[in-house]
């Protein structure tokens, strides 16, 4: 039988913020316990990132706060550019050209077609001054559907799997409570079947009985299609109950990654160790 | 008929040499990249900004003295807008003006496009009041011309939906957008509806010129220009069934809707007022022969 290949592979990337020098990789990590240089002062987000995910696959991301966690896949959706490094995706081009370093109208072409961007913040992922279904026809229309017929019936379809009421579809998401601006951000993500779903941080925010409903959600929509996720949280409760597999970040860097419950139930770094052991 | 004086001191069209060779430039991108805004150095004139000194700016780098030359404003050759752009553009170069659609060979419009068709040695240009048409949806100038870079226009295409969701139907009337060379959506200057579809693959040249905003844009003769519609919700002009111009009887132009102020009766009249004038003139001499 044939090796299955990655939907997604990423290698060596990073992001650094400043102007960057030689020594930057080397005088930052979980090892010197900072991420900016000590000689050019820039700030090393993220350096050195490599994994594969694989199809039907969740890979949560964690790590405390500055960990380099939401700019990993800050840079993979595009919204900053990554400082050096590669990434094949599956969907595009077959795996063999490097998303990273494509134009411009071919990101934006990615980030509509093939990916889906669940934002800690809904104000970041949603407009507030378009309603609910307008937020969702934006995705179809950037993908080149142009039947308000047909976006409306995908928006109420959309919505009604992610339990927003349908009468509130012409509603502004602005008057909407956080729980359900975080469901129409699901629905606007999953608008045009992506390949590949980034969550960061979703229910962070939330109060504990809507955070449940939210995770229920994701994980009902996760078996009903199959998603292929990339989840991002420093609760390790979320990881454990959506992850297969999970990456541990430091201070920019991966200090380890594994099954889930391997992580959980048997960490190896010394950071991991302190993160498990402080899990309420 | 006669040669008009022209004003002494003055070099000829009002413009310096320079500026009109820049206007020129801009102008010559601007007709080769269709649809896209060419920032241009707007010079002072001696009417204000806003005022159609991009049109005006337009035909000051383009007039010969060999042209002939109609201004119209709203379709009428008589509003004072027309009138002063017509006096000075007169004063400063001497050409001969005319309201005869089908005679001039530069017309400088506001907000119509004539209603008797125009040929491949005549040149419209458009006084612009706003040229970016994403500006409905996004106020900052750096974001619009990165959108348009990455031809990015899902958020006004979020617009005409939610248009549509609210109202029923797509509530812009003049400023329709419109898709030029399938590349860059254009504002095509607050024409009614009605003009739009004459923008596409027609014969003449036609130049877009924003004063205020300093930018020139152009649609040439024979390219595709597409307004912005959804499958199930297509583009529509305006329905003037049913209704016809009180003075020429014309059914087939662009009307204007004159309600009276003692009986509040409704009358309509055509806006383009050289082509009304000259349907009831032909009328007349067809009475007279018969």
């Amino acid at each position: 039988m044939p090796k299955e290949e990655p939907l997604l592979r990423v290698r060596r990337l990073a992001r650094i913020f400043g102007s960057g020098c030689s020594k930057c990789t080397s005088c930052t990590g979980p090892l010197t316990g900072t991420n900016i240089c000590s000689y050019c002062h820039s700030i090393v987000a993220c350096a050195g990132v490599s994994f594969d995910l694989y199809a039907g696959e969740i890979l949560g991301v964690v790590g405390e706060s500055g960990s380099g966690k939401s700019t990993l896949v800050q840079c993979l959706y595009f919204d900053s550019p990554a400082t050096a490094g590669e990434a094949y995706f599956k969907a595009y081009k077959d795996g063999q050209a490097n998303m990273l370093a494509c134009s411009v109208q071919e990101k934006r072409y990615i980030r509509h077609h093939l990916m889906g961007m669940v934002y800690q913040n809904p104000q970041q992922g949603l407009k507030l001054d378009f309603t609910a279904g307008g937020n969702i026809a934006e995705k179809l229309l950037a993908a080149g559907i142009y039947h308000v017929g047909q976006i409306r019936r995908r928006a109420a379809e959309l919505l009604q799997c992610t339990e927003v009421p349908l009468e509130r579809m012409d509603h502004l998401p602005r008057f909407f409570s956080g729980g359900m601006q975080q469901r129409v951000q699901i629905a606007k993500a999953l608008a045009n079947n992506p390949p590949l779903v980034f969550l960061d941080e979703v229910t962070t925010g939330l109060d504990v009985s809507v955070q449940a409903r939210v995770l229920d959600l994701i994980k009902k929509l996760q078996r009903k299609l199959g998603l292929t996720m990339i989840v991002i949280s420093h609760d390790l409760g979320v990881i454990r109950l959506l992850t297969n597999r999970v990456l541990v970040m430091k201070s920019g860097r991966v200090v380890e990654t594994g099954l889930t419950d391997q992580i959980l139930e048997d960490p190896q770094h010394p950071y991991t160790q302190l993160l498990v052991s402080s899990m309420l | 008929m006669l040669k008009k004086k022209i004003q002494s001191g003055y070099n000829f069209a009002f413009l310096d040499e320079q500026s009109k060779k820049e206007i020129r430039r801009r102008t010559l991108k601007a007709v080769a990249i269709p649809g896209y805004q060419v920032p241009f150095a707007s010079r002072e004139l001696p009417i204000a900004r806003g005022w159609g000194t991009g049109g005006l700016q337009l035909t000051m780098s383009l007039i010969g003295p060999d042209d002939i030359l109609k201004v119209i404003d709203q379709g009428s050759d008589d509003v004072v807008n027309a009138v002063n752009i017509r006096k000075l553009l007169a004063q400063t170069t001497g050409v001969r003006t005319t309201e005869d659609t089908r005679e001039a060979t530069l017309i400088q419009t506001r907000h119509r496009i004539p209603e008797e068709p125009l040929e491949d040695w005549q040149i419209l240009v458009f006084q612009v009041p706003y040229p970016e048409p994403l500006r409905r949806v996004e106020p900052s100038e750096v974001k619009t011309r990165e959108m348009h870079a990455e031809a990015d226009y899902s958020r006004l295409w979020v617009y005409l939906y939610e248009d549509i969701v609210r109202w029923g139907e797509i509530t812009i009337g003049a400023q329709y957008p419109v898709m030029v060379n399938g590349r860059y959506v254009m504002d095509p200057s607050p024409v009614p509806r009605w003009d739009v579809p004459r923008l596409n693959m027609a014969e003449t040249l036609y130049l877009f010129g924003a004063g205020r905003e300093k930018r020139i844009y152009a649609v040439p003769p024979h390219t595709r220009v597409e307004s912005l519609q959804f499958s199930d919700y297509p583009f529509q002009v305006e329905d003037f069934t049913g209704k016809q111009c009180d003075l020429c009887g014309s059914t087939d132009a662009y009307l204007d809707e004159i309600i009276d102020d003692v009986t509040g009766a409704r009358r309509y009249t055509c806006s383009d007022t050289a082509y009304c004038a000259k349907r009831r003139q032909l009328k007349e001499e067809a009475g007279k022969n018969a």
